[in-house]
Order: structure tokens, then sequence, then C-alpha cells
């Protein structure tokens, strides 16, 4: 199957029931307590690698492979890669920079070898792959320098090219889709998006994409300053198969952006919360139940296709969500009347 | 700043112009000298005057154009107050565009691409800004060059149009044209038909290539007479008011700088028509003879006096507040602070004594609502002058008797009701933060944390704001707020707040029914001893809860099943009725109605009622009780409408349309043709479900239409603008009591243009009854021969068919009129409708429908069942 048909399928089984996506790695991977050894899993490197997650679809792919299949038999139609940092950016902070082809291949490879085993034992639940492009820990339309606002640590053209390295390796080794997730900064993924239709180019195939945003502030923003409805006016020219919202807080606090989002977005909506807010210690408390039932709201109101956890939720997360949305009927959307939809940090539609 | 779908914008878009080296000369010297912190402030006064894109150019030969294009907007990006409206980069260079395109992260509109050099480049810029995820102009340029007839304006942007639409696969609605504007009157011959070609090439294009808008650099046009801005800023907006008509949807112009149409000397403005309309050889000439005599302008004040001003200066402050003079307040109360001690204590003293005689008066009904309002202007205006030496002295100030924030919700721009609440509690001592119309919750919220606010008044006056407000109760819910909930104006009721609204939030709902009621319930609700505000909210809760009780207890009227109430809908006899043809085809369009025609036909008896004075037009001015408050505020309104004629205040402008149609259900089917063959619309109408008994009809308005060859028609009237530049003028000068005067008067004057433009659809324009005579009470009663229900009003509840009432009427270009997200119009002084021509076409309510309704609803319009009820919830009867 094509990547347009995979994605036709998606959107054919998103018309019949709300699909559930995976949860994150970083929580589980730290339940495993690896050290420096652990995560180097005997190779030779000149950097600390521990905390190094990305590494271990290299070094460790049975952990790795062990949380994806937890996802799947939690009941997750969509689980992605475990590559949230693996681009040249992020990775040079273990002084691994060069890896970051490897390591996307390896892990697409992997994470496609789990789906493909579930989709086989259950066929009639097929299985999809998404390669999962992190925002990185650079910012293209902020300056990180107080007093000079107009410095950027990082080009456009650079953040495009880390992000093809990784859509690249992550095509080569089978993912179904490409996600952009946890957007902090909207021009980091407009070049995400930018390098997504090169290589769809240069492939002469169809890419599907899909892209969630995450809020940094409880008014409702990202880091560059954009409601919901301008962050999707800039990026819904990629025409995305899914967008929607990840991380930022939980699901009490998500409520109203959600609500936002679901008249706007003519795609399927899907959104993937926190166990809630982190407590004094960092860690996240919100039993699956809790989440479950706050999704199930969300549901109910008709505002989802895809759902599934992000940070602090666990394969037990992702079951009570799949068991809490499994009756209920997927969001329905509409066309949009013709308008030029702009934005700067608000949209603007003009009829 | 918060989280808020896109606001309805003016029907022209203003792109700000000054942010261009090519167009500002200031601009240029401050990049080029590298002064990018100055030159980042012009892009902020821009947005500031009311910019809703600004163009930012670089080109220019003494410039690294990239590096500067790079640099400035990477610093605009920082600045939210800048960066919250779309950026269009503007360059002739692709290199420049494609740097800028790297810079922002919102959508923006790059200026321009073209066939300039041929097809090829064409094409791959196309596809590199769909990449890059923007909108674009197109110049009309070829390789030929750039298009200066219609006919070469159209072909090439036809051209164009096809190319990107179908090979690029760009969305239309991301398509502006440039067609270009040349300048004119330059004493070449050859120019003279510039303005003509651009007006009309507009006007084709829109036909030829829907969906796509159209832009132009105005400032071209009046290169001729640089130096005397009076004459450009005249030609500008001679040019606008004729090309935006036309369909012009934006232009590069300097908001700030143009001349409201009306007010052009008459002289002068057909000059300017005379050329741009190149309806005269001797235009050009004549311009340029008028043109040194428009070079400056000057005016007189006067002013009067009385017996009163010779009282003692408390005195004078009483007498001004209670008769709401406002004229010498500022000289009053500068003098009795320069008596008394503190400046707070003119306040507490003579001030407070003052508003509290007229409180007495207001709470015993010796006062009516209209005197009050002006006296709080006098009051606000005192306050105003004192305010500084208040704060010099950084006292505390006297502490009000309770903080309210009110708003008028998301979606909806109303606020006639929520100003004059305002007004009344801040005549009684509370502090009102008035966040204004079209508030998000977020932002109530906020402002209620942050003013550490004692109660909160939403208010709104269309039906989808009911619901806004059961948002915003449930997201009072979910942050633990427990402050008191107001909520007011015209849909609202007690018993919608009862059922709908405070079950929703765990504080205090309270519905108030008008600003004299706010003042006793506002005062319970903050009183000290809390015993009496948990007394006044133990009551209300309790009042509501017996509401629900029997609303639940099954009081209500039995609904009949959908198809049962078909069966029994409203039986016309067709076989003896011949539908009357419109006289006139397509639409007609009112660009200027006369205001003073209208003027004779406004109803006076809702003006009243909208300053709570209570009878009827004309009883009321004789009334016992009233009678003397109503007689001033119609004076008042006389003077004011005298000043909306003869300055021109405020523009009516109006469209009506007439179309062939069928009914086929409860739809209605719209045809371009009398042979009924192209379908250009449909509209879905709701049936009355309450279970009748006979003779009655389950009616439904396409009852009225015949199924085989009938005709419907449509309008949309607005009064209001220019309305806003008085408005603004009225809230610098803390005017609370003309602002809503003139808001109320245009309310009425749109009402009027209604009527009126519905009796001239019934004797010539449909022309169904030509030698229709009646008196002006007998058309206020609505003794005529057809209806003219409005979508969102009880024959057509649902506000969401009022987008393709507009479509079809070209509303937003023939008329200016927007709708907000909520389907409320813009401006607000508004009204839009269908006629039905049928002599037994009349009025009712749908009332509550049932479950199948709806569902059937939600089918034919194509739309889940979720939204149809969340357009239609007040009248879900299930």
């Amino acid at each position: 199957m094509t990547r347009a048909e995979k994605a036709r399928q998606l959107r054919d089984i998103g018309a019949e029931r709300i699909l559930v996506k995976d949860g994150p790695y970083g929580s589980m991977i730290q339940s495993y307590r690896l050290d420096e050894e652990g995560f180097r899993g005997g190779r030779t490197f000149d950097h600390d690698q521990k905390g190094n997650n990305d590494l271990l679809n290299l070094t460790r792919p049975d952990v790795v492979g062990e949380i994806c299949n937890a996802y799947l038999d939690a009941g997750a139609d969509i689980v992605a890669t475990n590559t949230f940092n693996s681009n040249a950016i992020s990775l040079s902070d273990y002084g691994i920079a060069g890896m970051a082809r490897e390591i996307n291949i390896a892990a697409a490879k992997l994470t496609r070898a789990c789906a493909d085993a579930a989709t086989a034992r259950d066929p009639a639940k097929p299985r999809f792959v998404v390669g999962a492009l992190g925002p990185t820990n650079k910012t293209l339309s902020v300056s990180p320098v107080v007093n000079d606002p107009g410095f950027r640590a990082v080009s456009f053209d650079e953040m495009k090219g880390i992000y093809r390295e990784q859509i690249d390796g992550l095509l080569d080794g089978g993912v179904d889709f490409i996600l952009i997730e946890t957007v902090f900064d909207t021009l980091n993924a407009k070049a995400a998006l930018v390098a997504a239709d090169e290589a769809a180019e240069a492939r002469d195939e169809e890419l599907p994409v899909m892209v969630s945003m995450t809020l940094t502030d409880l008014a409702g923003r990202n880091l560059s300053g954009q409601t919901v409805e301008a962050f999707w006016h800039s990026v819904r020219h990629a025409r995305p198969l899914t967008m929607g919202l990840n991380c930022s807080f939980g699901a009490t606090e998500l409520h109203p952006y959600v609500n936002a989002l679901n008249p706007q977005v003519d795609g399927l909506v899907c959104v993937y919360p926190n166990a809630g807010l982190p407590n004094e210690l960092g860690a996240y408390d919100e039993p699956p139940e809790m989440t479950a039932k706050l999704v199930r709201g969300w549901a109910e109101n008709g505002w989802l296709n895809v759902v599934g956890g992000c940070c602090g939720t666990t394969p037990a997360h992702i079951k009570a969500i799949a068991e809490a949305v499994k009756d209920v009927k997927p969001r329905q959307w509409h066309v949009l009347p013709p308008a030029l939809r702009l934005s700067g940090m608000e949209a603007a539609s003009f009829f | 700043m918060s989280e808020q779908p896109s606001e309805p914008r003016a029907t022209f878009i203003n792109i700000g112009e000054r942010t261009n080296v090519t167009g500002s000369a200031r601009f240029k010297k401050l990049i080029l000298e590298g002064d990018y912190t100055a030159a980042v402030e012009v892009a902020r006064q821009q947005v500031e005057s009311g910019a809703q894109i600004i163009d930012v150019n670089m080109d220019e030969g003494l410039l690294d154009s990239e590096l500067a294009m790079d640099t400035f907007l990477k610093l605009i990006a920082a600045e939210p107050d800048i960066a919250r409206v779309p950026i269009m980069i503007d360059s002739s260079k692709w290199s420049v565009i494609e740097a800028g395109l790297k810079c922002v992260a919102g959508k923006p509109i790059v200026n321009s691409i073209s066939m300039k050099e041929g097809i090829e480049p064409f094409i791959a810029h196309a596809r590199k800004v769909r990449r890059y995820g923007a909108a674009v102009v197109v110049m009309a340029f070829d390789e030929k060059g750039q298009a200066d007839t219609k006919q070469r304006k159209v072909e090439i942007c036809a051209h164009a149009y096809d190319i990107l639409v179908n090979k690029v696969g760009f969305p239309a609605e991301d398509i502006i044209f440039d067609p270009n504007i040349f300048a004119v009157a330059t004493g070449i011959e050859e120019h003279n038909n510039y303005g003509v070609d651009f007006i009309e090439a507009t006007r084709e294009i829109k036909q030829r290539c829907p969906g796509v808008k159209i832009s132009g650099g105005v400032s071209n046009l009046s290169f001729a007479f640089r130096g005397n801005e009076p004459v450009r800023k005249a030609m500008h907006s001679v040019f606008l008011y004729h090309a935006i008509q036309a369909g012009m949807d934006m232009g590069i112009v300097n908001a700030g700088q143009l001349e409201v149409y009306d007010q052009i000397p008459q002289e002068l403005r057909d000059a300017c028509e005379d050329v741009i309309l190149n309806r005269n050889p001797e235009a050009t000439e004549r311009l340029l003879e008028l043109a040194p005599k428009y070079k400056g302008t000057g005016e007189v004040a006067e002013s009067q006096d009385a017996e009163w001003r010779s009282w003692p200066v408390e005195k004078r402050l009483e007498h001004a507040l209670v008769k709401g003079m406002d004229q010498f307040v500022v000289a009053d109360t500068e003098e009795a602070r320069q008596q008394i001690a503190r400046p707070i204590e003119v306040i507490e003293g003579p001030l407070m004594a003052g508003m509290n005689v007229v409180g007495d008066l207001f709470g015993s009904g010796k006062m009516f609502l209209p005197q009050v309002v002006k006296s709080a202007r006098v009051m606000k205006k005192a306050v105003a002058h004192l305010l500084p030496y208040i704060e010099a002295e950084k006292t505390e100030t006297s502490r009000p008797k309770g903080k309210i924030v009110m708003a008028t919700v998301k979606g909806d721009v109303h606020d006639i009701g929520k100003n004059i609440v305002g007004v009344v509690l801040q005549c009684n001592n509370f502090e009102v933060i008035d966040l204004g119309v079209m508030v998000p919750f977020q932002d109530i919220l906020k402002s209620a944390n942050d003013n550490k606010a004692d109660m909160i008044g939403l208010s709104g006056l269309i039906t989808p704001s009911l619901d806004e407000m059961v948002t915003v109760a449930e997201e009072m819910t979910r942050q633990g707020f427990q402050l008191p909930l107001l909520i007011g104006g015209a849909t609202t009721s007690k018993v919608h707040t009862a059922l709908r609204i405070a079950p929703r939030y765990k504080g205090t709902t309270v519905h108030v029914l008008d600003a004299s009621r706010a003042v006793g319930v506002c005062t319970a609700l903050v009183s000290e001893s809390g015993a009496q505000a948990a007394d006044f909210a133990a009551k209300v809760a309790t009042e509501y809860e017996a509401i629900r009780v029997e609303r639940a207890g099954g009081t209500k009227e039995k609904l009949v099943p959908l198809d049962a109430a078909r069966a029994n809908a409203f039986k016309i006899d067709w076989s003896s009725y011949a539908p009357p043809k419109p006289a006139v085809s397509g639409t007609r369009i009112f660009a200027e109605y006369p205001l003073h025609e209208l003027i004779e036909r406004i109803d006076w008896t809702p003006f009243f009622r909208a300053w709570e004075l209570a009878g009827n037009y004309p009883a009321i001015l004789e009334d016992k009780v009233v009678g003397e408050s109503a007689k001033k505020l119609y004076a008042d309104a006389r003077k004011m409408l005298e000043h909306i004629v003869r300055e021109k205040w405020l523009t009516a402008k109006g469209v009506a349309g007439f179309w062939p149609c069928r009914r086929d259900g409860d739809d209605v089917v719209l045809f371009a043709d009398e042979g009924r063959s192209k379908e250009v619309s449909r509209l879905y109408f709701l049936r009355q479900q309450i279970e009748k008994r006979a003779p009655r009809a389950n009616m439904c308005l396409a009852d009225f239409i015949s199924p085989e060859a009938d005709w419907i028609g449509g309008f949309a009237v607005t009064a209001g603008h220019g309305i806003e530049e008085h408005l603004a003028r009225f809230k610098a000068d803390h005017d609370d009591y003309s602002d809503i005067l003139l808001k109320a008067l245009a309310d009425r004057l749109a009402e009027a243009f209604a009527e009126r433009l519905h009796e001239r659809v019934r004797k010539t324009l449909w022309g169904y009854a030509p030698d229709e005579a009646l008196t002006n009470e007998e058309l206020t009663r609505e003794k005529y021969r057809g209806i003219r229900p409005a979508p969102g009003y009880p024959a057509c509840p649902d506000h969401s068919q009022k987008p393709e009432l507009f479509r079809l009427l070209n509303a937003g270009q023939n008329t200016g009129l927007t709708l907000t997200e909520s389907f409320a119009m813009l401006p607000t002084a508004a009204v839009s409708g269908y006629y039905f021509a049928h002599p037994e076409a009349q009025y009712f309510g749908v009332a509550r429908i049932g479950r199948d309704q709806l569902a059937d609803y939600a089918k034919r319009r194509g739309c889940s069942l979720e939204q149809a009820e969340k357009w239609l919830r007040q009248n879900i009867g299930y």
C-alpha cells in the first residue's frame, strides 16, 4: 500500500470509530532505570549517553520494542517511533549529531516490525506507524537572547535540513506518515513541513503528515504567541491528515482549546494530553481512569477522531482511554466556507 | 490577547503601507540608517491605526534587501502588538520574498508574483509560495508588459487563475489579483481611462475567477497631485468608493488618511469623480483648477450662558449633574478643586451629593434612564478632570461599593443594553470594568481575577450568545470561580438562565431584566453583611429551582411527529394563484440611501423601550409619568438626527435581490434562470411541531412558496456605516449619553430602511402591490401584503442561514456588512431577511421542534446533529 492509500485507510476507519494513538516513550524508559552502561548497550561513545532515550533504538531495541508492544496490546491503532529527539540539533547534546539517520532508520524498522506483527495477529485492526519529529531545543521564531530580539540561534534552512535528514531516515525505515508533534514554535513546524514536502517531491509520492501543536501558557498560545486557530491557519496548507494538540497540560486545562479547534479543522482532530499537571516533584499522578473519563467527555462532545496520551501516561492509561472511547461516535467535520484565512499571532479570516 | 477565532472584518481590508521603503521616505531613511527600533515603531503605529495586515517592502538599491527583510521581520515577530496581524511580504525580487517567508510564523501574503518572465518561473514561484503556506498577490503582468486596459487585465488574470487553480492546485481563496492602479489626470490622454479600466476589470475578474480577492496600491492613482494631500485623499476615497463596489477587497492605503466619501466637499468630489470615471474631457483641467483651493480648513466654536451660572459652585455642580449639562462641568470642577482641600473630596463631596440626588430621583421613578445616562456623562467628565490630581496625591480613592466586570460575549457585538447598565451602576458607585464586545471567556475570567472583581456581568442580543454564556458559566465552574454571575440582554430570560446557565455554575447566577433592576441586584450581592447577600442568593436559587421543577413537570405543549406536522402544513391553493414575477431580476443595490427618507419611517416605540421608557409613541410624549422624560429624549434624538443627516454621520447601504424558486418539501430551491434548471441555492426552513387544533396549521415558511414556479426575495440593509468615528469621539469625550443615543438611532434607521425598502419592493421592485396606499401607522402594524422574516428570528430561527443569504446578495460587497462567528451583523445597525409575496404569507414562531425534525434538518443541511443542535439550541423541544 502506498502512503496515500494508508492515509485513505486511516480516514475510512476514522469515519467509523475513534482511533487510539499510543503514549510516550520517555516516562516508560525511565521505569527501566538504565544507567550509563544500560544506554550504551556495549557500544563506545566519546560523550555520556545516559538519558539519550533515542539512542536505545540502536543499543536496546528490546526495551523500545517492549514499550511499543505494550501500547499495541493496550489497543493503540497508531504507534509513533521513539525519535522525538532524533535530529542532528538535539542529538548534538550527546555528541552524536552524525548518527541521526542511523537512529531514525532503526527506530522506524523496529516500530514497523512491532506494528506489523500486531496487524498479523488481528488483521481486522490494522496498525499504523508514524515517524515522530520533535520540536528540537532551538526556536526559529523567538530569540534566546533577551536583549537581542532579532537574534536566532538557528536558521530556517538549517532547521529544514535536519528535519529532512530525519524524515528521509524514517521513510527509508518504513513509517506510514510523519508526525510533527509538540510544536511550540510554529516556524520550526513550518520548516518541517517544507522538508516533508520536498522529501515527498524527491520521492515522487504523497507524504501524509500529522501536525500537533502544544500550548505553552494557559491563555492558549504557543511559544510563537499563536492561538490555536492562528496556528491552524499557518499549517493548513499542508492538508494535514490530522491536526491537534498534545502535551501542554492535562485534559482539564486543554478542554477549551480542543473545543476551539473542533469547528475549525476540516480534517481529523487528534489530541493526546498529559496525565494531568505534574505534582511538586514533577511527576504525573493522574490515574488512568481519570484521564479516560476526561477524554471520554471530549469524545461525547463530538470533538475527537484520534486520541492518545502524552507525558505521564502509560499503557494502562491508553488501555483505559481505548476502553472509554470505544463506543463513542467519532467527530464529524464540516467543509469550511471559502475565505482568505491568514494569521499573525491571531487568526484573520476574510470572507 | 487571547484565544479568539477570526474577528469579523470590515469589507475593505486595510493594508498598512508605511513599512515600505518605496512608499515612505521616513521608513526608508530609518532602514538605511539602521534605526530598526524606530522602524518597528512605525509598524506598531500602523496596527494601532487600524491596519489589518502590514505590508513590508525593502526594495531599495542601496540596501541588502534580503537581510533587511529578515532583520525587520524577526524583530517584529517579538512584538505581540504588531505580530498579531498577518504580514504581507512585498518585493519584486523572489529572493527577498523567500527570505521573508522563512521568518514568518503566521500565514502571510506574498506580494507579488506574475507571468512577467514567462509561465515557467510563475509556476515555480507559485509552487514555492504554496509550500511555505502563504497566500499570494498576482500582478496583472505578462511577458508583453503590465496590463493597462480592462481587456488585458482580465485576460492575464483569467489565464493566471487557470494555471494556479488547475495546474498548481492553489486554492482560489488564497489568490489575490492586483490589476494595476495607474496614475490618472497626468495630462496624457491615454491615461484618462486608467481608473475606469481598473474598476471594470475588477468587476469582471471577480466574475470570471470565483473565490479570488482584488487588491491594489491606491496611492499611484493620484501621483499627479503630489504635494496636495487633501486632493489626493479625496481622489483615493472617490476611487475606493467605486472600486469597492465593483469588488475590490483590499488595498495598500494609509488607513488614517482616507477622507470619508460623503464628507468631501461636493465640488471637489464631483471633480474627482469626473477624473476617475473619465466622464468629461475637461475633467483633469477642472480638478487642477480646483486643487489649490483645498489646502486648509478651519472651524469656530461658540458658547452660551444662563442664570444658574451665578450660583455657588457646589450648587452649580449639582444642577449640572441633575440636569445632565456638561458644558461647564470641567471649569466648575476645577473651581471646586481649588476651593476644597483635596481633589478626592470634590468627588466625595459635591459630585457624590449631586449623584445621590440623581440616584434618589431615579430610584423613586422621578427621573428616567436617558437623564441618568446624561448625568453620568457629566460625572465622568468631572472625574476625568480630577483623576490626574488624585493620582498626583497618591491617596486612596473612595472605595466603590463593588467591582463588576462586564462584557458582551464572544461572537456578539450588541452593547447598548450593557452600556446602559454600566452607566447606571457607575452612578451608584460601582466600579465597572467594561471589556467591550466580542469578548472571549478567557479575557472575561482573566479580568475578573486580575481586578479581584466582585461579580461578572454578561450581555448578548442574538441567540447564539446564549450558548456562549453557558460556555462562560462552564468555564467559571471549571476554574473554580465563586463570584456571582449576572446575565442580561434582549434574548436572555429568567427561564433560560434558570434552565441552562444556572445549573452549569456553582456560584450565584442571576438574570437581570433591565438597568433599573441591576442596581438592586448588585447592591444585594455585595452587601457588607454577608448574610444579606446569602439571603438574596438563596432566594434566587429557590426561585430558579422552582422554574426548573415547573419546566420538568411536563407542562409543555405536546409535539407531533415531523410527518404529522408536514401533513398539517399551511395549505395554499396554488391552482388559483399566479405567482407575480418581480419587476427587477437579480440584485438591486442602494449604495447610499437618503437618510431623510428613512427618518419619516422610524418606528419610535422600540426606541423608547430601549431607554426603558414604557409606552407607545406618540402617546408616550404626553404620558403622566414618563412624558416629560420622553419628550426631552425625543428632542435630543431629533436634534441628533439633524446632525446625522446634515453632517452625514451615517451612511445607509442596502441590497435587495429576487430569484426564481420552487418549494421542495420544507426547503426552497433558488435558481439562476427562469427555466429553473440552474440551482444556485437552497434555503432550509423549519416547521412548527407543537400540536395544533384544527384548522390551525403547522406552519413553515416554505408553505408560502409554490412547488411549481415562484419567486423569493432577500435583503440586507444597514444604517451603521460611519458610526465608529462618532462613537469614538463620544467615548473620548466621556459621553455615554450620545454614544447610546446614536447607537439606538442607527438601529432605528436600519429598521426604518428595512421597512422602506420592503415598501419599495411591494410597489415597484417586485411590484405586486403597485397601488398600495397605507398610512404610517398601518405600515407599522404590517397591514400590507407579504412578509420579510429574518434568519435568527421566530419564523426561521437559525442564524447560521445568514451567510448563505449574504452570499446570494453579495451583501459583503454591496452593503459592507460582515458577520461574526455567531452570525451577528456588523455594523450592528442592520437588518436582513427574506421576502415572501403570497397574500397569505404571515409571521409565526417555529417554537419547539422535535429530535426527528432536527435530524432531518441536519441531514438536509449536510451537517452533524451536534452542529444543528448548537444552532437551534433555543428551539430544541426534547
